[in-house]
């Protein structure tokens, strides 16, 4: 293992030989990943259009796909894979406990003003 | 746990000189500055998605909003060029990566040439954010806004294709003017008046049998389109005045509220991504005068690069929700 850095991505499928190496891997794999987001975002197949637990499943997808794109900037380009866990806990919980409490609180508020204004009698009281 | 500091090194650490969790000072500080700053952005991005889910029925399409690309002028080419810019961003991230294994291996030519290229990278994608703003504010096709604050736009009637005013406004004579604080009288001075007055587009309208009105409201996945009488009806009754491009308070691709949101959160990343730069060209230039070379170590463009990733990152949630989703 040359300079202490870990070389294994998908849990050890790919293994690379130097950290330069690595970083031209996540670099292909990040590539590949905003290829297949534009794509679809182009062609929108008429089946993933359809609404999944209220967001449409190509939306799910383009999230899903962002989430795997930060995983791998932060893990192999931001070194996070290589910090002791403790550091990455501190980071990373911390950011998604309050993100996921903050993204639920406001989307969860925004929708039921919509379906004020949609069903009911008031129009301009927000 | 590799955090917990074990009885023997525990005298040792009130003397200072302790690493917790196996990190440097500066690298720990800014790992800690990168999640507050990551809260800030998610706090933006929350309240996009909050006004977004609000007007959920009438948001515009990011689709038919960014279809530009530099030199091919007339063609709708949407997510080309700001996919273009994510790649730039990523590969800046790359060779700033390369630099910091360059760092490590205390190899000086690389980390300048990496850095070099980093910083390239970093004003390729500043600049580019520029056009896309010039060409956002600017505007494509023109709209009518109405006087109950909604948008309405011009479409033909067998292509759906959006028209734009100048095809089909009238001219009509005027003297009105910009009204400029040095010539009034009460010294009010208003913004630029539109190209084409209501009036005009509504007998320009009029006289072309194959315009309809599309207004902000989606079905389906597309907005809707009234018929002939309907537009007719909407445009006269309802039309306010000609709004061209975007700026803070009229959007001619649906609500303002997208456009205050793209300029905000776009522009506050645009900041970072400059700042970015401008640490990246300080450190470059630390690397060519030797400075981290006799420290003997070049954490400090670790430290700089966890930054320069960081707006990499924020990038990639800022492509996602305001291009894709």
């Amino acid at each position: 293992m040359a300079d202490g850095h870990k070389l294994e991505i998908f849990r050890g499928l790919i293994k690379f030989k130097s950290n330069t190496q690595k970083i031209w891997g996540v670099l292909i794999l990040l590539t590949i990943v905003t290829t297949v987001e534009v794509v679809l975002g182009i062609i929108k197949p008429p089946f993933m259009m359809e609404s999944f637990l209220s967001m449409k499943i190509l939306n799910w997808i383009f999230i899903i796909l962002t989430i795997v794109k930060a995983y791998y900037i932060t893990w192999d380009f931001m070194h996070m894979r290589d910090e002791t866990p403790a550091l990455r806990r501190v980071v990373v919980w911390t950011a998604i406990f309050l993100i996921c409490y903050l993204m639920w609180i406001l989307i969860q508020e925004a929708g039921y003003i919509f379906d004020t204004y949609d069903q009911g009698y008031i129009k301009r009281d927000f | 746990m590799s955090s917990t500091v074990s009885a023997t090194s525990q005298n040792e650490g009130w003397s200072g000189g302790n690493k917790p969790m196996k990190a440097s000072y500066g690298k720990l500080m800014m790992w800690f500055f990168i999640v507050s700053d990551a809260l800030t952005f998610s706090g933006f991005l929350a309240a996009y998605g909050f006004s977004r889910f609000k007007f959920i029925d009438s948001w515009p399409i990011a689709d038919e909003v960014f279809t530009h690309v530099p030199f091919m002028h007339g063609q709708e080419l949407p997510m080309i060029y700001v996919a273009f810019m994510t790649f730039v961003l990523i590969m800046s991230s790359v060779t700033m990566v390369l630099a910091v294994d360059a760092g490590h291996h205390m190899n000086q030519a690389k980390v300048t040439f990496y850095m070099f290229l980093t910083i390239i990278g970093g004003l390729i994608f500043v600049g580019s954010q520029a056009w896309e703003w010039a060409t956002f504010i600017k505007g494509d096709y023109g709209a009518v806004k109405t006087n109950g604050g909604n948008i309405i736009q011009f479409v033909d009637a067998d292509s759906n294709k959006r028209i734009a005013l100048k095809d089909f406004a009238t001219s009509i004579e005027t003297e009105r003017e910009q009204n400029l604080a040095k010539n009034g009288v009460w010294f009010m001075s208003e913004s630029a008046l539109s190209d084409y007055t209501l009036d005009e587009v509504i007998e320009g309208f009029e006289a072309s049998p194959n315009l309809l009105v599309r207004t902000q409201i989606i079905e389906g996945n597309h907005k809707t389109v009234l018929s002939r009488e309907e537009s007719l009806k909407m445009l006269v009754d309802n039309g306010s005045y000609v709004v061209e491009g975007a700026n803070l308070v009229d959007n001619e691709y649906g609500t303002p509220l997208f456009a205050d949101f793209f300029f905000f959160i776009t522009g506050f990343h645009g900041f970072h991504v400059f700042s970015g730069v401008v640490l990246n060209i300080i450190i470059f230039f630390n690397v060519i005068l030797g400075t981290y070379q006799r420290r003997g170590s070049y954490e400090m463009v670790e430290k700089v690069g966890l930054y320069w990733h960081f707006v990499d990152l924020v990038w990639v949630f800022v492509f996602t929700f305001f291009y894709l989703v």
